[in-house]
Protein backbone atom coordinates (compact mmCIF):
# COMPACT_ATOMS: atom_id res chain seq x y z
CA UNK A 1 0.00 0.00 0.00
CA UNK A 2 2.34 1.97 0.60
CA UNK A 3 4.30 2.12 -2.30
CA UNK A 4 1.44 3.53 -3.96
CA UNK A 5 0.95 6.73 -1.55
CA UNK A 6 3.35 8.91 -3.59
CA UNK A 7 1.67 8.15 -7.00
CA UNK A 8 -1.91 8.84 -5.43
CA UNK A 9 -0.57 12.46 -4.42
CA UNK A 10 0.65 13.31 -7.59
CA UNK A 11 -2.05 12.46 -9.27
CA UNK A 12 -3.96 14.22 -6.54
CA UNK A 13 -1.48 17.45 -7.01
CA UNK A 14 -2.12 17.53 -10.83
CA UNK A 15 -6.05 17.63 -10.40
CA UNK A 16 -6.01 20.11 -8.36
CA UNK A 17 -3.60 22.33 -10.36
CA UNK A 18 -5.87 21.71 -13.69
CA UNK A 19 -8.87 22.68 -11.61
CA UNK A 20 -7.31 26.32 -10.92
CA UNK A 21 -6.25 27.02 -13.99
CA UNK A 22 -6.40 25.27 -17.56
CA UNK A 23 -3.57 24.86 -20.52
CA UNK A 24 -4.79 25.50 -23.67
CA UNK A 25 -2.87 23.85 -26.32
CA UNK A 26 -2.71 25.89 -29.03
CA UNK A 27 -1.46 25.22 -32.99
CA UNK A 28 0.27 28.42 -33.92
CA UNK A 29 1.02 29.68 -37.85
CA UNK A 30 4.90 29.82 -38.05
CA UNK A 31 4.94 33.74 -38.24
CA UNK A 32 2.79 34.40 -35.58
CA UNK A 33 4.81 32.44 -33.11
CA UNK A 34 6.77 35.63 -31.75
CA UNK A 35 3.54 37.72 -31.45
CA UNK A 36 1.73 34.49 -29.51
CA UNK A 37 4.52 34.34 -26.73
CA UNK A 38 4.08 38.09 -26.16
CA UNK A 39 0.16 37.13 -26.17
CA UNK A 40 0.27 34.26 -24.32
CA UNK A 41 2.32 35.48 -21.30
CA UNK A 42 -0.41 38.87 -20.97
CA UNK A 43 -3.56 36.33 -21.01
CA UNK A 44 -1.76 33.99 -18.60
CA UNK A 45 -1.15 37.27 -16.38
CA UNK A 46 -4.50 38.15 -16.74
CA UNK A 47 -6.65 34.82 -16.45
CA UNK A 48 -4.36 32.75 -15.26
CA UNK A 49 -4.30 30.06 -18.01
CA UNK A 50 -1.67 28.98 -19.79
CA UNK A 51 -1.14 28.57 -23.66
CA UNK A 52 0.93 25.90 -25.11
CA UNK A 53 2.09 26.94 -28.32
CA UNK A 54 2.84 24.48 -30.83
CA UNK A 55 4.13 26.34 -33.52
CA UNK A 56 4.72 25.00 -37.34
CA UNK A 57 3.59 25.65 -41.14
CA UNK A 58 -0.22 25.90 -41.46
CA UNK A 59 -0.37 22.80 -43.95
CA UNK A 60 1.76 20.85 -41.73
CA UNK A 61 -0.92 22.35 -38.45
CA UNK A 62 -4.23 21.48 -40.18
CA UNK A 63 -2.76 17.96 -40.92
CA UNK A 64 -1.95 16.88 -37.70
CA UNK A 65 -5.20 18.45 -36.52
CA UNK A 66 -6.95 16.15 -39.37
CA UNK A 67 -5.69 13.68 -37.32
CA UNK A 68 -6.37 13.71 -33.96
CA UNK A 69 -3.95 16.61 -32.18
CA UNK A 70 -5.37 17.49 -29.04
CA UNK A 71 -5.32 21.10 -29.91
CA UNK A 72 -8.03 23.56 -28.89
CA UNK A 73 -7.53 26.46 -30.75
CA UNK A 74 -5.32 27.40 -33.88
CA UNK A 75 -4.30 30.50 -35.52
CA UNK A 76 -3.55 29.32 -39.17
CA UNK A 77 -1.98 31.76 -41.51
CA UNK A 78 -4.58 32.03 -44.23
CA UNK A 79 -8.79 31.67 -44.00
CA UNK A 80 -8.93 29.15 -46.37
CA UNK A 81 -7.74 26.73 -43.77
CA UNK A 82 -9.86 27.02 -40.92
CA UNK A 83 -12.70 27.23 -43.06
CA UNK A 84 -12.30 24.35 -44.30
CA UNK A 85 -11.69 22.66 -41.04
CA UNK A 86 -15.23 23.94 -40.09
CA UNK A 87 -16.86 22.25 -43.21
CA UNK A 88 -14.74 19.08 -42.00
CA UNK A 89 -16.49 19.40 -38.64
CA UNK A 90 -13.34 20.17 -36.84
CA UNK A 91 -13.73 23.44 -35.76
CA UNK A 92 -16.87 25.02 -34.08
CA UNK A 93 -19.14 27.23 -36.39
CA UNK A 94 -19.10 30.36 -36.25
CA UNK A 95 -16.17 30.67 -34.05
CA UNK A 96 -13.87 32.35 -36.76
CA UNK A 97 -12.49 35.50 -36.99
CA UNK A 98 -9.62 36.95 -38.20
CA UNK A 99 -6.73 38.29 -35.70
CA UNK A 100 -4.09 39.78 -38.15
CA UNK A 101 -3.27 40.55 -41.39
CA UNK A 102 -0.41 39.63 -42.92
CA UNK A 103 2.85 41.31 -44.64
CA UNK A 104 5.17 39.75 -46.67
CA UNK A 105 9.09 41.31 -47.38
CA UNK A 106 11.69 40.18 -49.01
CA UNK A 107 14.56 40.07 -46.72
CA UNK A 108 18.25 39.89 -46.78
CA UNK A 109 20.33 39.60 -43.38
CA UNK A 110 22.92 42.10 -45.49
CA UNK A 111 22.71 45.83 -45.05
CA UNK A 112 22.32 47.20 -48.77
CA UNK A 113 21.13 43.76 -50.12
CA UNK A 114 17.69 44.00 -50.94
CA UNK A 115 16.95 48.00 -52.32
CA UNK A 116 13.34 49.46 -51.45
CA UNK A 117 11.81 48.54 -54.64
CA UNK A 118 12.48 44.93 -54.92
CA UNK A 119 15.01 45.44 -58.17
CA UNK A 120 17.38 42.63 -56.63
CA UNK A 121 14.51 40.26 -58.22
CA UNK A 122 15.25 41.58 -61.57
CA UNK A 123 18.92 42.27 -61.17
CA UNK A 124 19.56 38.57 -59.69
CA UNK A 125 23.38 38.38 -58.21
CA UNK A 126 22.28 36.01 -55.40
CA UNK A 127 22.89 32.22 -55.55
CA UNK A 128 19.85 31.26 -53.29
CA UNK A 129 16.38 32.80 -52.37
CA UNK A 130 14.45 31.01 -49.42
CA UNK A 131 10.74 30.67 -50.05
CA UNK A 132 8.51 29.17 -47.39
CA UNK A 133 6.87 25.54 -48.86
CA UNK A 134 4.08 27.39 -51.16
CA UNK A 135 2.06 23.73 -50.78
CA UNK A 136 2.26 24.28 -47.17
CA UNK A 137 2.47 27.85 -46.26
CA UNK A 138 0.51 30.73 -47.12
CA UNK A 139 3.43 33.18 -46.93
CA UNK A 140 5.36 31.00 -49.64
CA UNK A 141 2.07 31.15 -51.82
CA UNK A 142 2.07 34.93 -51.72
CA UNK A 143 5.66 35.17 -52.45
CA UNK A 144 5.42 32.87 -55.56
CA UNK A 145 2.42 34.94 -56.74
CA UNK A 146 4.29 38.34 -56.42
CA UNK A 147 7.38 37.06 -58.11
CA UNK A 148 5.02 35.60 -61.05
CA UNK A 149 3.01 38.75 -61.05
CA UNK A 150 6.82 40.75 -61.34
CA UNK A 151 7.57 38.54 -64.08
CA UNK A 152 10.82 37.19 -62.78
CA UNK A 153 9.46 33.75 -61.48
CA UNK A 154 11.09 31.60 -64.16
CA UNK A 155 14.21 33.27 -64.12
CA UNK A 156 14.31 32.70 -59.88
CA UNK A 157 12.98 29.27 -59.97
CA UNK A 158 16.20 27.22 -60.39
CA UNK A 159 17.60 29.60 -57.11
CA UNK A 160 14.22 29.03 -54.60
CA UNK A 161 15.36 26.82 -51.48
CA UNK A 162 12.40 26.05 -49.74
CA UNK A 163 11.48 25.96 -45.66
CA UNK A 164 9.53 23.59 -44.11
CA UNK A 165 7.62 26.44 -42.90
CA UNK A 166 8.60 30.22 -42.73
CA UNK A 167 10.67 30.07 -39.44
CA UNK A 168 12.92 27.99 -41.39
CA UNK A 169 13.20 30.21 -44.08
CA UNK A 170 13.67 32.81 -41.95
CA UNK A 171 16.85 30.92 -40.76
CA UNK A 172 17.85 30.13 -44.21
CA UNK A 173 18.32 33.92 -44.50
CA UNK A 174 19.63 35.07 -41.19
CA UNK A 175 22.33 32.29 -41.24
CA UNK A 176 23.29 33.57 -44.86
CA UNK A 177 23.17 30.09 -46.38
CA UNK A 178 20.29 32.30 -48.74
CA UNK A 179 20.78 35.70 -49.51
CA UNK A 180 17.73 36.95 -49.23
CA UNK A 181 13.91 35.18 -48.52
CA UNK A 182 10.42 35.96 -48.25
CA UNK A 183 9.29 36.13 -44.73
CA UNK A 184 6.46 38.15 -42.31
CA UNK A 185 7.49 41.32 -41.78
CA UNK A 186 6.80 40.17 -37.98
CA UNK A 187 9.50 38.04 -37.84
CA UNK A 188 12.37 40.69 -38.66
CA UNK A 189 11.07 43.33 -36.60
CA UNK A 190 12.59 43.61 -32.51
CA UNK A 191 10.39 46.11 -30.37
CA UNK A 192 9.06 47.24 -34.22
CA UNK A 193 12.33 48.12 -35.47
CA UNK A 194 14.22 46.23 -38.44
CA UNK A 195 16.48 43.64 -37.43
CA UNK A 196 19.87 44.22 -38.95
CA UNK A 197 19.75 43.74 -42.85
CA UNK A 198 17.68 45.13 -45.49
CA UNK A 199 13.91 44.87 -46.64
CA UNK A 200 11.79 45.73 -49.36
CA UNK A 201 7.84 45.42 -47.75
CA UNK A 202 6.22 43.92 -50.63
CA UNK A 203 3.16 45.70 -51.88
CA UNK A 204 0.09 44.17 -51.27
CA UNK A 205 -1.80 44.38 -54.87
CA UNK A 206 1.17 41.83 -55.72
CA UNK A 207 -0.62 39.26 -53.92
CA UNK A 208 -3.74 38.42 -52.82
CA UNK A 209 -3.67 39.63 -49.00
CA UNK A 210 -2.71 37.41 -45.95
CA UNK A 211 -6.17 37.26 -43.64
CA UNK A 212 -5.19 35.07 -40.79
CA UNK A 213 -7.80 33.73 -38.73
CA UNK A 214 -8.22 31.69 -35.90
CA UNK A 215 -10.68 29.34 -35.11
CA UNK A 216 -11.88 27.14 -32.12
CA UNK A 217 -11.34 23.88 -32.83
CA UNK A 218 -13.49 20.66 -31.79
CA UNK A 219 -11.53 19.62 -29.22
CA UNK A 220 -11.87 22.75 -27.24
CA UNK A 221 -16.03 23.52 -27.52
CA UNK A 222 -16.95 24.45 -24.25
CA UNK A 223 -13.40 24.49 -22.33
CA UNK A 224 -13.86 28.09 -20.92
CA UNK A 225 -9.60 28.49 -20.87
CA UNK A 226 -10.02 27.80 -24.80
CA UNK A 227 -12.93 30.31 -25.28
CA UNK A 228 -11.06 32.69 -23.38
CA UNK A 229 -8.30 32.73 -25.17
CA UNK A 230 -10.30 33.58 -28.39
CA UNK A 231 -11.85 36.32 -26.65
CA UNK A 232 -8.42 37.67 -25.44
CA UNK A 233 -7.29 37.74 -28.95
CA UNK A 234 -9.98 40.50 -30.17
CA UNK A 235 -9.00 42.34 -27.23
CA UNK A 236 -7.14 45.57 -26.95
CA UNK A 237 -3.82 44.39 -25.13
CA UNK A 238 -3.38 41.30 -28.03
CA UNK A 239 -4.38 43.97 -30.39
CA UNK A 240 -1.57 45.82 -29.11
CA UNK A 241 1.13 42.93 -29.40
CA UNK A 242 -0.42 42.26 -33.03
CA UNK A 243 0.08 45.54 -34.60
CA UNK A 244 3.37 46.00 -32.50
CA UNK A 245 4.83 43.29 -34.96
CA UNK A 246 3.74 44.83 -38.31
CA UNK A 247 0.52 43.10 -38.71
CA UNK A 248 -2.49 44.43 -39.92
CA UNK A 249 -6.00 44.59 -38.31
CA UNK B 1 3.99 8.99 -58.40
CA UNK B 2 5.14 12.49 -60.51
CA UNK B 3 8.33 12.76 -62.31
CA UNK B 4 9.59 14.81 -58.88
CA UNK B 5 8.90 11.60 -57.19
CA UNK B 6 10.71 9.40 -59.54
CA UNK B 7 13.49 12.78 -59.29
CA UNK B 8 13.74 11.92 -55.62
CA UNK B 9 14.33 8.05 -56.08
CA UNK B 10 17.14 8.61 -58.45
CA UNK B 11 18.59 11.80 -56.20
CA UNK B 12 18.44 9.31 -53.26
CA UNK B 13 20.09 6.49 -54.95
CA UNK B 14 23.16 8.36 -55.99
CA UNK B 15 23.67 10.19 -52.38
CA UNK B 16 23.43 6.65 -50.94
CA UNK B 17 25.75 5.14 -53.76
CA UNK B 18 28.15 8.34 -53.30
CA UNK B 19 28.29 8.13 -49.71
CA UNK B 20 28.87 4.68 -49.56
CA UNK B 21 32.18 4.44 -51.53
CA UNK B 22 33.30 6.97 -49.82
CA UNK B 23 32.84 5.88 -46.56
CA UNK B 24 34.38 2.56 -47.71
CA UNK B 25 37.22 4.76 -48.64
CA UNK B 26 37.25 6.89 -45.52
CA UNK B 27 35.87 4.22 -43.23
CA UNK B 28 38.56 1.62 -44.08
CA UNK B 29 41.80 2.82 -42.68
CA UNK B 30 39.67 4.27 -39.49
CA UNK B 31 38.43 0.88 -39.06
CA UNK B 32 41.86 -0.76 -39.33
CA UNK B 33 43.67 2.12 -37.26
CA UNK B 34 40.66 0.90 -34.57
CA UNK B 35 41.14 -2.66 -34.89
CA UNK B 36 45.15 -2.70 -34.11
CA UNK B 37 45.93 0.16 -32.31
CA UNK B 38 46.68 0.18 -28.22
CA UNK B 39 46.83 4.18 -27.92
CA UNK B 40 45.07 6.01 -24.99
CA UNK B 41 43.07 7.85 -28.52
CA UNK B 42 41.65 4.48 -29.09
CA UNK B 43 38.21 5.40 -26.62
CA UNK B 44 38.22 8.83 -27.79
CA UNK B 45 38.27 8.30 -31.33
CA UNK B 46 35.72 5.33 -31.43
CA UNK B 47 33.70 7.85 -29.47
CA UNK B 48 33.67 10.28 -32.09
CA UNK B 49 32.97 8.11 -34.79
CA UNK B 50 29.94 6.59 -32.66
CA UNK B 51 28.72 10.33 -32.01
CA UNK B 52 25.92 10.30 -34.88
CA UNK B 53 24.34 7.04 -33.26
CA UNK B 54 23.13 8.67 -30.06
CA UNK B 55 22.99 12.72 -31.55
CA UNK B 56 19.80 14.02 -32.42
CA UNK B 57 19.85 14.76 -36.35
CA UNK B 58 18.66 18.04 -35.42
CA UNK B 59 22.12 18.54 -33.93
CA UNK B 60 24.41 17.93 -36.75
CA UNK B 61 21.98 19.45 -38.99
CA UNK B 62 22.28 22.71 -36.90
CA UNK B 63 25.75 22.66 -36.72
CA UNK B 64 26.37 21.62 -40.58
CA UNK B 65 24.20 24.52 -41.33
CA UNK B 66 26.01 27.11 -39.53
CA UNK B 67 29.31 26.05 -39.48
CA UNK B 68 29.32 24.70 -43.76
CA UNK B 69 27.08 28.30 -44.03
CA UNK B 70 29.00 31.69 -45.11
CA UNK B 71 29.49 32.64 -42.30
CA UNK B 72 31.02 29.37 -40.73
CA UNK B 73 34.74 28.77 -40.75
CA UNK B 74 34.39 25.31 -43.39
CA UNK B 75 32.07 27.27 -45.34
CA UNK B 76 34.55 30.14 -45.29
CA UNK B 77 36.76 27.46 -46.62
CA UNK B 78 35.22 26.42 -49.06
CA UNK B 79 34.38 29.55 -50.49
CA UNK B 80 37.96 30.34 -50.58
CA UNK B 81 38.72 27.52 -52.66
CA UNK B 82 36.03 28.46 -54.80
CA UNK B 83 33.02 26.09 -54.42
CA UNK B 84 30.76 27.77 -52.61
CA UNK B 85 28.69 27.08 -49.60
CA UNK B 86 27.66 23.46 -49.04
CA UNK B 87 24.25 23.92 -47.46
CA UNK B 88 21.45 23.37 -50.24
CA UNK B 89 23.67 21.56 -52.83
CA UNK B 90 24.30 18.03 -53.69
CA UNK B 91 27.98 17.92 -52.30
CA UNK B 92 26.91 19.66 -49.18
CA UNK B 93 24.47 16.33 -48.58
CA UNK B 94 27.19 13.61 -49.23
CA UNK B 95 29.14 15.48 -46.32
CA UNK B 96 26.18 15.54 -44.19
CA UNK B 97 25.73 11.92 -44.88
CA UNK B 98 29.20 10.69 -45.20
CA UNK B 99 29.34 12.19 -41.07
CA UNK B 100 26.19 10.66 -39.99
CA UNK B 101 26.71 7.29 -41.79
CA UNK B 102 30.20 7.02 -40.49
CA UNK B 103 29.50 4.43 -37.10
CA UNK B 104 27.41 2.03 -39.45
CA UNK B 105 30.17 1.36 -42.40
CA UNK B 106 33.06 1.91 -39.18
CA UNK B 107 32.11 -0.19 -36.73
CA UNK B 108 31.08 -3.63 -39.18
CA UNK B 109 34.73 -3.26 -41.12
CA UNK B 110 36.60 -2.82 -37.64
CA UNK B 111 34.22 -5.57 -36.18
CA UNK B 112 35.75 -8.22 -38.98
CA UNK B 113 39.28 -6.91 -38.59
CA UNK B 114 38.82 -7.93 -34.63
CA UNK B 115 37.67 -11.14 -35.32
CA UNK B 116 40.50 -12.20 -37.96
CA UNK B 117 43.00 -12.29 -34.94
CA UNK B 118 46.35 -12.06 -34.63
CA UNK B 119 48.03 -15.75 -36.31
CA UNK B 120 46.80 -14.83 -39.94
CA UNK B 121 49.01 -11.59 -39.26
CA UNK B 122 52.10 -13.80 -37.43
CA UNK B 123 51.82 -16.04 -40.77
CA UNK B 124 51.86 -13.48 -42.94
CA UNK B 125 55.36 -12.13 -41.06
CA UNK B 126 56.95 -14.91 -41.15
CA UNK B 127 56.53 -15.15 -45.11
CA UNK B 128 58.08 -11.31 -45.14
CA UNK B 129 55.27 -9.93 -46.27
CA UNK B 130 54.85 -5.80 -46.11
CA UNK B 131 52.21 -4.16 -44.08
CA UNK B 132 50.97 -2.87 -47.20
CA UNK B 133 50.70 -6.77 -48.78
CA UNK B 134 49.39 -8.10 -45.73
CA UNK B 135 46.71 -5.33 -45.40
CA UNK B 136 45.26 -6.48 -49.43
CA UNK B 137 46.39 -9.86 -49.33
CA UNK B 138 45.57 -11.01 -45.62
CA UNK B 139 43.31 -8.78 -43.82
CA UNK B 140 40.87 -7.79 -46.46
CA UNK B 141 39.89 -10.68 -47.79
CA UNK B 142 39.07 -12.29 -44.90
CA UNK B 143 37.19 -9.55 -43.32
CA UNK B 144 34.80 -8.69 -46.95
CA UNK B 145 31.91 -9.93 -44.97
CA UNK B 146 32.57 -6.98 -42.56
CA UNK B 147 32.86 -4.85 -45.74
CA UNK B 148 29.68 -6.52 -47.07
CA UNK B 149 28.12 -5.83 -44.05
CA UNK B 150 29.37 -2.07 -43.67
CA UNK B 151 28.27 -1.18 -47.33
CA UNK B 152 25.13 -2.36 -46.86
CA UNK B 153 23.87 -0.41 -43.43
CA UNK B 154 25.69 2.59 -44.84
CA UNK B 155 23.80 2.42 -48.00
CA UNK B 156 20.42 1.79 -46.00
CA UNK B 157 21.30 4.58 -42.81
CA UNK B 158 21.84 7.06 -45.78
CA UNK B 159 18.67 6.47 -47.75
CA UNK B 160 16.95 6.60 -44.40
CA UNK B 161 18.29 9.89 -43.47
CA UNK B 162 15.70 13.05 -42.57
CA UNK B 163 16.28 15.88 -40.25
CA UNK B 164 19.72 15.91 -41.20
CA UNK B 165 18.84 16.94 -44.81
CA UNK B 166 15.43 18.99 -43.83
CA UNK B 167 17.80 20.90 -41.96
CA UNK B 168 20.25 21.56 -44.46
CA UNK B 169 19.12 20.62 -48.04
CA UNK B 170 16.23 23.29 -48.65
CA UNK B 171 14.25 20.58 -50.31
CA UNK B 172 15.25 21.83 -54.29
CA UNK B 173 13.62 19.46 -56.41
CA UNK B 174 16.10 17.04 -58.20
CA UNK B 175 19.15 18.34 -56.04
CA UNK B 176 18.21 17.95 -52.11
CA UNK B 177 15.06 16.56 -51.97
CA UNK B 178 15.71 13.38 -51.30
CA UNK B 179 12.51 10.34 -51.05
CA UNK B 180 12.25 10.81 -46.83
CA UNK B 181 11.61 14.48 -47.64
CA UNK B 182 9.05 13.96 -50.63
CA UNK B 183 7.00 11.55 -48.51
CA UNK B 184 6.88 14.48 -45.34
CA UNK B 185 5.75 16.85 -48.11
CA UNK B 186 3.33 14.86 -49.70
CA UNK B 187 1.39 13.94 -46.01
CA UNK B 188 1.90 17.60 -44.84
CA UNK B 189 0.08 18.35 -48.36
CA UNK B 190 -2.71 15.78 -48.19
CA UNK B 191 -1.22 13.91 -51.32
CA UNK B 192 -1.71 10.56 -49.29
CA UNK B 193 -1.46 8.38 -52.90
CA UNK B 194 2.14 9.46 -53.68
CA UNK B 195 2.66 9.59 -49.97
CA UNK B 196 1.99 5.64 -49.79
CA UNK B 197 3.74 4.94 -53.10
CA UNK B 198 6.72 6.49 -51.93
CA UNK B 199 6.47 4.79 -47.96
CA UNK B 200 5.50 1.65 -49.46
CA UNK B 201 8.25 1.25 -51.49
CA UNK B 202 10.93 2.18 -48.25
CA UNK B 203 9.38 -0.54 -45.92
CA UNK B 204 9.78 -3.16 -49.18
CA UNK B 205 13.50 -1.92 -49.85
CA UNK B 206 14.06 -1.44 -46.06
CA UNK B 207 13.28 -5.21 -45.91
CA UNK B 208 15.08 -6.31 -48.56
CA UNK B 209 18.22 -4.77 -47.62
CA UNK B 210 17.64 -6.03 -43.84
CA UNK B 211 17.35 -9.44 -44.83
CA UNK B 212 20.01 -9.32 -47.45
CA UNK B 213 22.12 -7.82 -44.25
CA UNK B 214 20.88 -10.43 -42.20
CA UNK B 215 21.93 -13.31 -44.84
CA UNK B 216 25.45 -11.92 -45.09
CA UNK B 217 26.27 -11.36 -41.40
CA UNK B 218 24.56 -14.96 -40.15
CA UNK B 219 26.34 -17.33 -42.42
CA UNK B 220 28.73 -18.81 -40.99
CA UNK B 221 32.01 -16.93 -40.48
CA UNK B 222 34.27 -20.43 -41.47
CA UNK B 223 33.31 -20.14 -44.97
CA UNK B 224 34.60 -16.91 -45.11
CA UNK B 225 38.38 -18.06 -43.99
Amino acid sequence: MKLFEPWALLGLTLTLSAARADDVPVAVAANFSAPMKEIAALFEQETGHRALVSPGSTGKLSEQIRNGAPFQVFLSADERTPASLEAEGLAVPGTRFTYAIGQLVLWSARPGFVDGKGEVLKKGGFRHLAVANPKLAPYGAAAMEAMAKLGVLAAIEPKIVTGENIAQTQQFVATGNAELGFVALSQVLRDGKPVEGSMWVVPSDLHSSIRQDAVLLAPGKGKPAAEALLRFLRGDRARAVVRAFGYGL
Amino acid sequence: MTPADFSAIRLTAELATLTTLLLLLVGTPIAWWLARTESRWKGPVAAVVALPLVLPPTVLGFYLLVTMGPHGPVGRLTSALGLGVLPFTFPGLVVASVLYSMPFVVQPVQNAFEAIGARPFEVAATLRAGPLDTFFSVAVPLARRGFVSAAILGFAHTVGEFGVVLMMGGNIPGVTRVVSVAIYDHVEASEYAPAHALAGGMVLFSFVVMLAFHWVSASPRRRAG
